[in-house]
């Protein structure tokens, strides 16, 4: 199941590393991905900045955090699509590892606002009303930058890691798996829900004023977030498709379609689970790094049940086991979402709803499958 | 002390006098400066003459009128001289008594106490329960008498705990004595903060009070615990009933089907919406059968429910057998639809539905142990689904087919079992059940669109506890879990606790992914 037709012929014998993710891509993805990057560090930018707003062409700053999230979340439905589209395993629980990115970068933006807080404090504002005296334990570091993107990759990496090894260690999997994993994010919602854990309680974090000491909502700032978003992006796509690619990716698929026979042959699936669930989780870590600066807020609602199977509608919608899926689907759905809470709020649920029916009935390939679908009549046609 | 010695002189005389309040007291009520206000209620209180508990309700409402050195009881119609009980006419200038908190808490007190003596048992009993806690030492002398003159068995003993609360501060030792020997027996935690300062020198001079104040107080800890884990355990059997009428509908279409139905909660939504719309319906029309809406619901909510659940497996379930994840992932897209739509129609808001007044109240298994009538119902109702459950599932013909489906299905179908229309009434009689659920749950929770959002995770944990494919398993994990989050919560708290169990249910699994009562044989392994 590739997602690509026709690759570059690879040289007998070993093959060097820098050459084998650039054979990941055919010629036709490079040129994509090359278009999309110019499109998110130069068009977009100067069509923000340069123009006036009144330009028909100029780029509102609205709806460059608009691409800018959904673009976090088309990273985390790519970090999906890894574990459910080629490794078989629907996680309920991927808001979690977003949710633990975010909070991590989150520690980091809240020491950034200083005394500038309502209560013009060292502490953060909510510890303040809880009248800490000083930082819990936890908090040791937060100042740091570099600590807090440690933290980023670190925490999901490890939470996944101690989880996936017990669950993929007594061969949990299918709905088994999926339910304990939205038992995981729902006791984390709970937990990060009380006051007393020292994240925020039920109104997480917010008021961002700065990060690395320049001005959080300065459009130039903003610029910035918005092309790092789309840097992970490209290179989350360009890392997924050498990956899949890779004897690893091909195991893990192989896994996926009869996993009794993949053990008879002598490969242990704990730890190919294991791995693309750890890496699946750190992508997520980052994509709600990148998402909090944007945003503007985190809060543990992003743990909730409802939120992570957001994540597998739009990776069902795309089309799984294909990597342009997640990001059309992704793209797709939240741009809907956008439009329909502004013109008919009470509709999204219906809607929402019922895309979840029919992709499940209708499009078990989602749109990617359907386009191929399309192309082949159309050539049959020809034929 | 002085003034005790005071009270006790007044109170003496009192007994003499004719039976009226001594006009002097009364006259003190209009007095400056509060404590003479409270020493006059004390001290009438104390006499309790007839009439007593009418002037001084009269002063609790702001009734009690003082013009020169003349009191008066006004009531709107018409005024009677407080002094002779004569009528008369209320003067220009008077002004009633200021009472504030102190003194209404004094007055209250003061009520209660005079309410001992009361003709109506009833009364009596209901002034004797109100003076279990906070008694001044200057009731003791009236507690004591009205102890004394009480003959109902109910009655006494409640008195002699006053009285001995009223005496702990007594200043004879051997009073205390007989008080703290007397509150022994009574295991209240009021008693028991009582007790505490009596332990210690500094709260207590004497050594033999000391001492049995000490063993008094170790024995009321031990029937304390004893009633908590008692609570606990009955908290924790009315949890788990209501988590086995959230998980008993799940328990069929999961386990038995193996239909990941992740708009259960929904269903039970539509059960207590159910009973929302009938106690809408018997209050519009049959107001005076009011309390009868919840016996009618319950078919309402079943047929509500099993339908809505039919209409699921024909449209959409029906197309997935088999396919789990997108099963899950298409019932997830139902229970949106199904949000919405109550939305729609009922409002985003919770709607109020009130207990019928044969559930309010409680049945006294102790003092301080009161199980709620609307928890003992549930638990009782759960028991009945259950049985219902058991007897479809084993005693019909229907449940025959279900369970030959659930073995083989193939053969099954060889046999000549309607496979297909054993899958729909397999899953509406799932459905129902959740309905039956949501009944119950209108009675204790919020009704609301959102509601069953909080029951899935828990009822699914229940399920995959307990073991797919049986009934047994669920009943046994819904009230182990029941038991165990409020034994928890406890000593954690509900949030804690509710954590703790979400890990121990994960690491559970690791365990026994299979649940507590697996499926032996060759079906075991799918």
């Amino acid at each position: 199941m590739s997602a690509t037709s026709s690759v570059l012929p690879l040289p007998a014998g070993r093959v060097p590393l820098t050459l084998r993710v650039f054979a990941a891509l055919d010629r036709k993805a490079w040129t994509a991905l090359a278009v999309f990057l110019a499109l998110a560090l130069v068009v977009v930018p100067v069509l923000n900045l340069a123009l006036p707003p009144e330009s028909v062409f100029h780029v509102s700053a609205y709806a460059i955090t608009l691409i800018g999230k959904i673009m976090c979340y088309a990273l985390v439905a790519v970090a999906m699509d890894l574990i459910w589209g080629y490794g078989g395993i629907l996680s309920l629980g991927h808001g979690l590892f977003f949710a633990l990115g975010g909070y991590a970068f989150g520690m980091y933006l809240m020491r950034q606002i200083g005394r500038d807080g309502s209560y013009g404090a060292d502490l953060p504002d909510f510890m303040v009303f809880l009248d800490w005296k000083e930082l819990p334990w936890f908090w040791l570091g937060s100042d740091s930058f570099g600590w807090a993107a440690f933290l980023v990759v670190a925490l999901p990496a490890v939470v996944a890691f101690v989880f996936g090894y017990f669950a993929f260690r007594s061969r949990i999997k299918g709905v088994y798996f999926s339910i304990i994993t939205q038992a995981l994010t729902y006791a984390a919602m709970l937990l990060f829900f009380r006051n007393e854990t020292g994240f925020g309680g039920n109104n997480g974090f917010t008021d961002f004023k700065r990060v690395l000491d320049v001005p959080i909502t300065a459009p130039e700032t903003r610029l910035v977030l918005f092309g790092l978003t789309a840097i992970a992006l490209a290179a989350t796509l360009v890392f997924a498709a050498w990956l899949v690619k890779s004897k690893f990716g091909r195991v893990l698929t192989a896994i996926r379609d009869a996993e009794s026979r993949v053990m008879f042959i002598g490969y242990n699936p704990l730890w190919y689970k294991l791995t693309i669930w750890v890496i699946s989780a750190v992508l997520c870590g980052i994509a709600g790094a990148l998402y909090v600066p944007q945003v503007g807020i985190i809060n543990p609602s992003e743990m909730s049940a409802a939120n992570s199977i957001e994540i597998a509608i739009w990776v069902a919608v795309g089309g799984r086991g294909t990597l342009i899926g997640p990001v059309i689907g992704a793209f797709t759905v939240n741009l809907a979402k956008s439009w329909f809470t502004v013109s008919f709020p009470e509709y999204w649920l219906f809607f929402l709803g019922l895309l979840f029916i029919v992709v499940t009935l209708l499009l078990p390939q989602g749109l990617v499958g359907l386009w191929k679908k399309v192309i082949s009549k159309k050539q049959g046609a020809q034929a | 002390m002085k003034k005790r010695l005071l009270t006790f002189l007044l109170w003496a005389t009192s007994l003499g006098a004719l039976a009226a309040p001594d006009p002097a007291l009364v006259r003190q009520l209009a007095a400056d400066d509060n404590s003479d206000k409270i020493a006059a209620i004390q001290q009438l209180t104390a006499a309790a003459e007839p009439g007593t508990a009418k002037l001084l309700q009269a002063m609790a409402d702001d009734s009690l009128y003082v013009a020169g050195d003349k009191l008066y009881v006004y009531d709107g119609e018409k005024t009677v001289d407080a002094l002779n009980g004569e009528t008369a006419e209320l003067p220009d200038g008077a002004e009633t008594i200021t009472v504030n908190n102190r003194l209404r808490g004094e007055l209250a007190n003061a009520l209660a106490a005079l309410k001992l003596f009361d003709a109506d048992r009833a009364v009596r009993l209901a002034a004797a329960r109100e003076l279990q806690s906070q008694v001044g030492a200057e009731l003791a002398g009236v507690l004591a008498k009205a102890r004394d003159q009480e003959q109902d068995a109910e009655i006494k003993p409640l008195l002699a705990l006053a009285h001995a609360q009223a005496t702990l501060q007594d200043a004879d030792p051997a009073v205390r004595l007989a008080a703290v020997n007397t509150l022994a027996e009574a295991a209240t935690p009021a008693v028991k903060s009582l007790l505490l300062p009596l332990t210690e020198a500094s709260g207590e001079s004497d050594a033999k009070v000391r001492a049995a104040a000490s063993a008094a107080l170790k024995s009321i800890e031990r029937s304390l615990a004893w009633m908590d884990t008692l609570a606990g355990i009955f908290s924790g059997l009315s949890l788990g009933s209501i988590l086995l009428l959230a998980a008993l509908g799940l328990a069929i279409t999961y386990g038995v089907m193996g239909i990941i139905n992740m708009a259960h909660g929904e269903l039970l939504m539509i059960g207590a919406y159910s009973a929302y719309a009938m106690q809408s319906l018997f209050r519009a029309y049959f107001p005076e059968q009011v309390d009868w809406y919840l016996p009618a619901a319950i078919p309402v909510a079943f047929f509500a429910a099993a339908a809505v659940g039919v209409l699921m497996e024909r449209t959409v379930i029906r197309w997935l057998y088999g396919r789990t994840l997108e099963t899950l992932l298409a019932t997830w897209g139902l229970s949106l639809i199904l949000i919405q739509a109550a939305r729609v129609l009922f409002g985003a808001q919770n709607v109020e539905v009130a207990n019928p007044s044969w559930m309010s109240g409680g049945v006294e298994l102790l003092p301080n142990l009161i199980l709620p009538w609307n928890r003992v119902i549930i638990i009782g109702f759960a028991l009945f689904v259950l049985f219902l459950v058991w007897v479809l599932m084993n005693k019909t013909r229907l449940g025959m087919f279900v369970r030959a489906v659930t073995q083989n299905r193939a053969m099954a179908g060889c046999v000549g079992v309607p496979t297909a229309r054993i899958d729909t009434m397999a899953f509406a009689l799932g459905a129902g059940i959740a309905g039956l659920g949501g009944v119950a749950l209108s009675q204790i929770s919020n009704v609301g669109p959102d509601m069953g959002q909080g029951y899935i995770v828990d009822s699914f944990m229940v399920v995959v506890v307990g073991g797919v494919g049986q009934l047994a398993g669920a009943v046994w994990a819904a009230l182990g879990l029941g038991i165990f989050s409020k034994l928890l919560e406890g000593w954690a708290g509900a949030v804690i606790a509710k954590i703790m169990i979400l890990v121990a249910i994960i690491i559970f699994i690791q365990k026994r992914p299979q649940g507590i009562f697996a499926l032996k044989g060759r079906f075991a392994d799918q």
